[in-house]
Order: C-alpha cells, then structure tokens, then sequence
C-alpha cells in the first residue's frame, strides 16, 4: 500500500510539474463549450422575411404579422415582382421571402388551389435548411388554424430535436458531445503517452525489475487521470448549468454514474494502447486517429448517426462514444428516467469489462 | 554458492532470425566484478534484459542467487539491482524525489538504506532539488547507481554505466564500483570502453551473441600468442590497405595516431621484410616500425578473428 500510494503521489508530480499540459486539460473543456455554445451556432436569430405578394391581401397580412411576431423573424420588405428577390438577397436585406401567387386568396378556395413559394438564401445550408422547416411550421399552422380547406404547401418534415429543443439551441446537443471527447483524451491520450514515456525512458525496465506488481503500476497511472477527469466533468456540468443553460432534467445522479463508466472505459483504452505501442508518438496518434476521429464522425456529435449509410451506422456501434452520447442525452436533455438508458449503460460496462480484461492480461511483466 | 550461473543461454529475435544470444555459459563467484566487454550490437543489452528477468530465454538456464530465473523471477526481482543503459530516471523529478520513489517501490526509505549509497549520494546531496533531467551526465549516472542500490541488491546489473561519460567521471564511477565490492555485492557491468576492462576481477569479451574469451584481465592478455607491431609512416590511410595485401599478415587496423598489425601465427615475416616491401614496392616514406605489448583491445580484435 505504501508503495502504492508513493506511485500515485509521483504520478500527481508528473501532471503538476508539465503546467501546460494540465492547463491544455483544464482550459480545453472550457473553449470547447464557449466555441459550441456561442461561436458556432446553426440556430435562427433575427431572419429578415421579404414578402412578395402582387396585391395586398387580408390573408396575407395577416399572416405576415404572424411571422414578423415570432421571435426569430421580422418582416424587412414587400415586394411586388419576383425581379426584386435577387438584389435584395445579395445586398443581405432579406433572407427568405415568401412568394405568394397573383390573386392568392380567392385561388385559395378553387379547385387548382393556390401556389406559395419559399424561396432561401441557402449560402450557409444548416441555417436555410432550419430557417425554411421554421417557417414553414409557422405557415401551415396559420392556415390550418384560418382556413377550413386542407392547403397543400408541401411536404413538411417534422425534426425529432425540435421536440426537445424547441429553440433548436445546438449547445445543447453539443454537450454531450463535447464530454464524449475531452473524456477520450484526457484519459485514453494521457494514459497511453504516460505509461508508454516510461517505457521510453527505460524507467519501466526498472520498476518491472522490482518487486512492484504490474497491477499496482497501471492503477496507480490510473488515478490521477480520473481525479483530473472527475474536474474537467465538474468543470462541464457548471458551464453547461450556468452558461448553455442546459436543462439537466434528468437524474444527476445517474448522468454522473454514466460518465464515470465512461471515464473508467477511456482510462481502460488508454491501457489498451499502451500495451501495443513503444513510442508516445505512436499512442497519440493511435488514440487520436482511432479512437478521436471516430468520436467526432461516429458518435452522433456532429452528424446524424440516422442518416449514415448503413455501413457507417454499423462501425458507430463498435464506438464507445456513441453509447454515452446517446445516453446522456437522453438523460441530460430530454430528461428520461434511467431505465431509458440501460442498454447504453450495459452497452458501456460490457465494454470495459472487454477492454480492461484484454489490457490487463496484455500488460506484460516482461519486455515482450 | 555461485551469483550468476548459466547454462547455455539462446535468446533470438524476428521469429529467430536474429540470434541476440547465442549460447552464453558463464559463472559469476559471490562478490565479483565481472566486465562483459563488447562493441555495440554484441548481445549484451539482451544478456543482462534475460539475467534481469525482463526477457525469457529461447533456450538455456541461469540462475541468479541459485533462484531459476524463469520460475522464481519474482523472488529474483526482488534481490538484484538493475541499471539499465539510458540512466532510467525521471526527468520532471529532482534527485531526491528520483531516489525516494524508487526507495519507496522497493519498500524501504532513504534513511534506512543510507550507510550503501553514502558515498555516492555525499556528491549529488548539494543538489537534491535539482530536476534529474538538468543534471550533467556523471550526475545522471550517479543517482541511476543509487536508484539502483537503494534496496541493498545482492546482486548489481550495470548495462553500460559509464556510456555517455567524461573520462573522469568514468575513472571515478570504477573506483566506486570498487568501493561497493567490499559490501559483498556481485556486480555484473557491461561496457563498449576496452581500456575499463582492467578495472575487472574478471571479464567476457562478447561478440555476435557469444563469448569468445574469458578470464582475469591479466590472463586474457598473456594468453595473446602472436606477433604485434605498431607502425607509422607519412601516408597512413594508404600504409593501412597496403599492409593488408602483404603475405603472412593476419590484421593491420588503427590503433590511436599508429596502425597495429598483427602477424599470422606461422610465420617467417620479420619486420625488415615488412620494411622493405612498403619502401620498395609501394614507395612508403618514414616508415618506422616497432614490436608493442597487446591491449585488450588487441586481444579483442585477435578472438573476433579467431571466432570467424
């Protein structure tokens, strides 16, 4: 036990005496959720609506006060010929207009019905794509509402986040993201690089040669990467509470069980690879390229795991990320009760019983 | 009882293409300072790697302290001290902090071990606080040789201590090898350095994975049965290849500022006849020749020969 202790305490030396890399952990989760939560951002905010309409009409007025009402859009400009949308776009004076036929309201009620048009200036896709599902929910609920006659103003696309995220904030979908990462690199990166430098220091030949257990060695390299995660996932959680003003709806308790299952799995990673490599180049990259990337394209962070090719969707199942992600958001955001999230939980624990067991029989007290 | 015993030893590499060791027998006496003397590449990091127990052997058997190293390697790890080639400390940690984990590792404490390492650690105390990795090369081997002694090993394995090393440091790291010798400490040291050899009770020049000589420093050089000229002239680089095509001439290679030639066993070559050829045949200027006493590095050079 004395040993053990006196392992952990030089580890703990190890992180404080290299400041930067400890203030690169620290302050990374930080950047991180200020980056997501403000900088980048594919909500709707402040969507100038050109109206084109040829004659002006009660029903059209009224549903441009509808529209002008709403938080997200303000009515800039009327039009009267579609010859005045280009110039008006390109300038950035409108954003999306709404193009109503000649004779809009009376057409309503023929046979042939009437044409509206949404037309978007689609430069920045994510955006347009929202902007144009946004306002259309806001037309189509105006006419069922007004009118008695069914009107079709074409397909309309319900998006399941809109549920939860009524907003369509992106930081809250970030979160969890962003824990599924900086988990990963905390303790799968710094693990590796650390076991893997003393083995390239040759300090590992001698605490082989030595009485120390292989076991003591690897729990000891263990601890100071989970107290360090254990802050990172503390410093995450004020941030999104205070900042993101993520809902935290669901149980605390079991978001904070999951993460540690999760830490535990990236700690158990970490091990893994350095049992396999020799050189702490060789760990970062691995971890980087096999283990990062993946959580970045294949967990549901960034893009729709519902929209990969089936394939892809198939490899996302073998990454430990996707199982926590979906789990907390489950948890975190739509505030689901635990027993929502026990195949992601069984899921999680089945891999680090895998992983941990491989890493442990691998992790030689020899040199080959 | 004998230290270090083996039997045989083969270790290969690459699905045994490449024989690191390649039938090592060797006993080391209880208290020795025995060398293994080699060029880089001989086996000898891989000697010690097996006799630490890091590495299993292909096949063969040593015992270290009469425990077996392949099934009590556990009870071995516990008694022996190992110092690798690259001095193994941590760079972040001061020296203290080096020496007390590693006295902490083997569970004692700097205190109680204090009267082995004395000596050493008396030069490196003004600068405890220093990082490990500031320090110069003879301090990095000095605190690697206390990390290495802090448990009371009785067996001591140094993989080319002295590697890296000013020519002082070395002559003062040898006399406290010395000094550790009247502890009753066997000590197994390995070097590339010829000229250390004689500092030895005995050693083992090793190359290509074997031994191809054994005995007290003394010995090895008396037993040198051949014929040895040193030999200068004005052009030395094409003295070098002509003395080579000369018949009954079994080696010429530099030695420091003269070449060394070595005379095969049976023959009648006398070194006016060496003259005269370079004078007249090859048109050398100033030549001067004459007979020199072998170095180990001559002996050495004489069993590689003999070896292949």
């Amino acid at each position: 036990m004395k040993e053990f202790i006196a392992f952990v305490k030089k580890e703990f030396l190890h992180i404080f005496r290299d400041v930067r890399t400890l203030l690169i952990l620290i302050g990374m989760p930080v950047v991180l959720i200020m980056l997501f939560g403000f900088a980048i951002s594919v909500e709707i905010r402040n969507v100038n609506v050109g109206i084109l309409a040829p004659q002006h009409e009660v029903l059209i007025d009224r549903l441009a006060n509808k529209i002008d009402a709403s938080e997200y859009f303000t009515v800039a400009k009327w039009l009267t010929s579609d010859q005045e949308i280009d110039p008006l776009m390109k300038q950035g004076k409108v954003d999306v207009v709404l193009a109503f036929d000649n004779r809009f309201a009376s057409r309503l009620y023929t046979k042939d019905g009437a044409q509206l048009g949404i037309l978007v200036d689609a430069s920045n896709p994510n955006i347009a794509a929202s902007e144009a599902m946004y306002l259309m929910g806001i037309v189509q609920n105006y006419f069922q509402n007004n009118t008695q006659q069914q009107i079709k103003t074409g397909g309309l696309s319900t998006n399941v986040r809109m549920l939860y995220n009524p907003q369509l904030r992106s930081s809250y979908n970030f979160v969890p993201g962003i824990m599924g990462l900086i988990l990963i690199i905390i303790c799968a990166l710094m693990t590796s690089v650390s076991i893997v430098r003393e083995k390239e220091t040759g300090t590992m030949e001698v605490l082989l040669v030595s009485p120390i257990k292989p076991i003591v060695i690897v729990f000891a390299k263990m601890i100071p990467y989970f107290v360090i995660s254990c802050v990172v996932l503390l410093i995450i959680f004020v941030l999104s509470f205070t900042l993101l003003h993520v809902p935290m709806a669901g149980s605390l308790f079991w978001i904070v069980i999951i993460s540690m299952l999760y830490v535990i799995l990236a700690l158990s990673i970490g091990l893994f690879i350095s049992t396999i490599v020799d050189s702490q180049m060789v760990a970062a990259l691995i971890t980087a390229v096999v283990f990062m990337l993946p959580v970045l394209m294949l967990s549901g962070m960034l893009f729709p795991l519902e929209s990969m090719p089936k394939f892809f969707q198939w490899i996302s199942s073998i990454v430990p990320a996707r199982w926590f992600i979906a789990a907390i958001r489950k948890l975190m955001i739509e505030g689901l009760a635990v027993q929502y999230v026990l195949k992601e939980l069984a899921i999680l624990a089945g891999m680090t019983l895998i992983i941990l067991g491989v890493a442990l029989k691998k992790f030689n007290d020899r040199l080959e | 009882m004998a230290a270090i015993q083996t039997n045989q030893l083969v270790k290969t590499f690459n699905a045994g293409k490449v024989s690191a060791v390649n039938g090592i027998s060797l006993t080391v006496e209880a208290g020795e300072l025995f060398g293994i003397i080699g060029p880089d590449g001989a086996g000898k990091t891989t000697l010690f790697r097996l006799l630490t127990t890091l590495l299993k052997p292909d096949s063969g058997s040593a015992t270290i302290d009469g425990l077996d190293m392949v099934k009590d390697y556990k009870q071995i790890r516990s008694r022996v001290g190992y110092m690798p080639g690259r001095f193994s400390l941590y760079p972040d940690l001061t020296v203290i902090e080096n020496l007390s984990f590693y006295a902490s590792v083997f569970g004692t404490t700097i205190q109680q071990k204090y009267e082995l390492i004395k000596d050493i650690y008396c030069r490196l105390e003004p600068f405890a606080d220093r990082k490990a990795g500031k320090l110069s090369g003879g301090m990095k081997q000095k605190l690697a040789l206390c990390c290495a002694l802090i448990h009371a090993p009785s067996v001591l394995f140094l993989d080319e201590p002295t590697t890296g090393v000013d020519p002082s440091s070395r002559r003062e790291f040898w006399d406290m090898l010395a000094k550790l010798k009247t502890h009753g400490i066997t000590i197994l040291v390995s070097t590339a350095y010829m000229d250390e050899a004689s500092r030895c009770n005995r050693l083992a020049m090793m190359n290509n994975g074997r031994f191809i000589g054994i005995g007290t420093p003394q010995t090895i050089v008396n037993e040198f049965d051949k014929t040895l000229l040193a030999i200068r002239g004005d052009e030395m680089y094409r003295l070098l290849n002509d003395v080579r095509n000369i018949e009954g001439i079994e080696e010429c290679y530099t030695f420091g500022d003269v070449h060394h030639i070595r005379l095969q066993k049976d023959t009648n070559l006398k070194m006016t006849d060496i003259e005269q050829i370079l004078v007249h045949q090859y048109h050398h200027t100033n030549v001067k020749m004459e007979p020199c006493q072998p170095t180990m590095e001559d002996c050495f050079m004489n069993a590689s020969k003999k070896e292949r």
